[in-house]
């Protein structure tokens, strides 16, 4: 009796929409490269995100997780992730092939001040999974490369097996106008020809920077973050200008389902990415 | 704002007029002196004589569950098929507050219409009530109330004064005009007037609200936490009955003999263990104490630096529900530095000997 059927429902925050696996590969052991294609053509091609941005994914009979947008807007159609397996949904995600759909919304969260950043030099520290969002940043700035100052690339892994993207980010020692320091803690495979030691021994190996004018992107592992930061407050690089992306339980993506909150911040609509200065005034945030 | 008068012995007909074209949903006891909202199919259930309900009417807007989309392989469809017209009649004011809390949270930024379809298909009918021990919203403002409802219902005696709050409430009048008497005399005005500084003095609890967000941050180190984080059950009744709780869960619940999921949101309490695990074994809030310190800021701190009022509309639930004695008032009183009577106290103080 009564029942109701709503006529104007324009959007639903919470619906999916299908998309493609393109391609998928293994990055490492346990993380794996997957190119997404949005079904909707018109809908894959006006796709607009900011670097830094998550979008829900979700696989029939296992549920949606979070996870960070690995490509960069500046190549629209494809949306590219570095997916860690971990549990039931990314469990779910490994078992699926090339071609077959899955769910995806958003982009959510918001992302890197990348209009802040013109002008600016950018230092990108990462480490482990926190490629995963500061791929994006960083190959959005190589895209647009005369918007920016300097790009200085940070990069460690435990392993030279572990290291994601590590012939991307190898290729790119190349270019002369990117500055690409690359470390693993130990070299089992007896091939790495590069720094071998934790990430923060690289810094030493930076040219003097402008600590004013630049601004710091760190993304990786808990226990990376206490070092990383450390050093970047000794080079004097304001704290408002060291930008962070915080992992936390998401079940919504859109403020809704309260899982993400701290004090009356949502991760998920004021963040993923914080400064340094938000996470010293916020407890709980780190 | 228009006020009109109602002889009670015209009520039953004025509701049935109403349940012609939507469910009525009214305060039913349950048992002892515990009322539920519930759909009515037979008007010699309403009891209008409750304090509280078991669960806030946040019930009827915010189902504990429900399925918000069948998703299939190829494709997603939305489901808004468990929303119906419903009247709710009987709410009191604090959980009138409780709605529009709700209602502003569900809208904000990304505008939920599971919830703004189920609150545009739902009438809202007030009805006026009186304090008992546990009531506290005297101290949060929602005692009376402006907005948010469609009609509402004093009690004087025989007559009811009856606030018409929207332009839907006065089409519900014009449902059976006769019945309303629009002549509101001196002498229902000085009964109303009376009868309002009765109530007033009635309320037998205060807390200073004002005070909450700077003592939150002084005492945030306070040993208080600890013992009530020892105390607590995790049991997470608080959160289902508070009107202003609003977190879930979403599941993928697999269709039996088919290749399709139904995807249902269902409640969920910030008080319950793995509410903040992620991936990798991390919980960010493992401890009982962090999690009560996460619902107390929510309700005493966060909300009223954001919103300029508290996360509580005085209503009573907490403190008649937890086990314990962990609620609003004895953490409020205790974070005044009051000397505090509860389970949590003298049971810590009992361990401690
Ligand atoms: C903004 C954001 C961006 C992200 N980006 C990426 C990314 O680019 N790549 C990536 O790989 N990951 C990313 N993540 C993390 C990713 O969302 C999680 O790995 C994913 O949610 C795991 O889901 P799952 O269903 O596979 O695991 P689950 O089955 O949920 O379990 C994962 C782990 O969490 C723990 N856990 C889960 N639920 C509970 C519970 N109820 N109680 C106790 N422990 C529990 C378990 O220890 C388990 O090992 C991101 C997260 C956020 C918030
Ligand atoms: S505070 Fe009380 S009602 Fe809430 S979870 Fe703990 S024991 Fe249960
Ligand atoms: S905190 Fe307690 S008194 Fe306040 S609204 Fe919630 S249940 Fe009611
Ligand atoms: S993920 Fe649901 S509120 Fe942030």
């Amino acid at each position: 009796m009564n029942t109701t059927k709503p006529q104007s429902i324009k959007t639903n925050p919470f619906l999916p929409e299908p998309a493609r696996i393109v391609r998928t590969y293994d990055l490492t052991d346990d993380v794996r490269f997957f190119q997404v294609r949005i079904a909707d053509m018109e809908k894959a091609l006006s796709f607009r995100n900011r670097p830094g941005q998550f979008v829900m994914i979700s696989v029939l009979g296992a549920g949606e997780a979070p996870f960070s947008i690995s490509s960069t807007p500046s190549r629209p159609g494809l949306l590219e992730f570095c997916i860690r397996k971990t549990g039931i949904v990314t469990d779910a995600l490994f078992r699926i092939k090339e071609n077959d759909l899955i769910g995806l919304r958003g982009p959510y969260g918001n992302g890197f001040p990348v209009d802040n950043m013109v002008d600016k030099d950018i230092l990108i520290v990462m480490g482990g999974l926190g490629a995963a969002p500061l791929r994006s940043v960083l190959l959005y700035c190589l895209d647009n490369r005369d918007q920016f100052g300097r790009i200085i690339l940070l990069h460690g892994a435990k392993r030279p097996a572990e290291m994601i993207f590590r012939d991307e980010f190898l290729s790119m020692k190349e270019r002369d106008d990117l500055e690409c320091y690359l470390s693993v803690d130990e070299d089992d495979s007896g091939q790495w020809t590069d720094n071998i030691g934790v990430v923060t021994t690289l810094f030493p190996k930076l040219e003097s920077i402008d600590p004013a004018n630049t601004y710091a992107l760190v993304c990786g592992p808990p226990i990376m973050y206490k070092f990383v930061l450390k050093e970047l407050v000794n080079l004097h690089i304001p704290k408002d200008q060291i930008l962070m992306t915080l992992e936390r339980r998401m079940k919504c993506g859109v403020g809704k389902c309260g899982h993400c909150a701290i004090d009356y911040i949502y991760t998920c609509l004021d963040g993923p990415v914080f400064t340094y200065w938000d996470v010293l005034h916020m407890r709980e945030l780190i | 704002m228009r006020i009109v008068k109602l002889h009670k012995s015209n009520l039953m007909s004025f509701l049935e007029e109403i349940s012609q074209e939507s469910e009525l949903w009214a305060p039913v006891k349950k048992y002892e002196d515990k009322h539920i909202f519930k759909n009515i199919e037979d008007f010699d259930q309403i009891d209008l004589d409750y304090t509280r309900t078991i669960l806030p009417p946040k019930k009827l807007l915010f189902p504990p569950s429900f399925r918000m989309y069948e998703a299939t392989p190829k494709k997603f469809h939305a489901d808004f098929s468990h929303i119906s017209k419903k009247t709710l009649f009987g709410v009191h004011p604090c959980d009138i507050h409780g709605l529009l809390i709700m209602e502003q949270f569900f809208k904000q930024s990304y505008e939920d219409p599971y919830f703004s379809e189920a609150r545009k298909n739902l009438t809202i009918i007030g009805h006026s009530c009186w304090p008992d021990e546990h009531c506290l919203c005297r101290s949060t403002q929602t005692h009376i109330v402006e907005e948010g409802y469609d009609l509402f219902f004093t009690d004087l005696d025989k007559n009811y004064l009856v606030w018409i709050g929207s332009s839907h409430g006065d089409d519900l009048i014009q449902l059976k005009p006769d019945i309303f008497d629009e002549d509101v005399t001196e002498k229902d005005i000085q009964q109303f007037m009376r009868w309002r500084e009765e109530r007033d003095k009635a309320f037998q609890s205060e807390i200073q609200f004002e005070a909450m967000p700077d003592l939150m941050e002084l005492k945030l180190g306070d040993s208080v936490w600890e013992e009530l984080g020892e105390a607590c059950l995790a049991c997470g009744s608080c959160t289902s009955v508070c009107p202003t709780c609003n977190c879930y869960n979403v599941r993928d619940n697999p269709v039996l003999g088919k290749e399709a999921s139904d995807i249902t949101r269902c409640w969920d309490a910030c008080t319950l263990e793995n509410y903040s695990a992620v991936a990798g074994g991390e919980n960010f809030r493992e401890k009982k104490s962090d999690r009560l310190k996460l619902w107390y800021t929510h309700k005493l701190q966060a909300f009223i630096s954001k919103y300029g009022k508290p996360a509580c509309v005085g209503c009573g639930r907490c403190v008649a529900t937890c086990p314990v004695d962990i609620n609003i008032k004895t953490v409020a009183q205790s974070l005044q530095g009051e000397k505090v009577d509860a389970f949590w106290r003298r049971l810590n103080q009992e361990v401690t000997q």
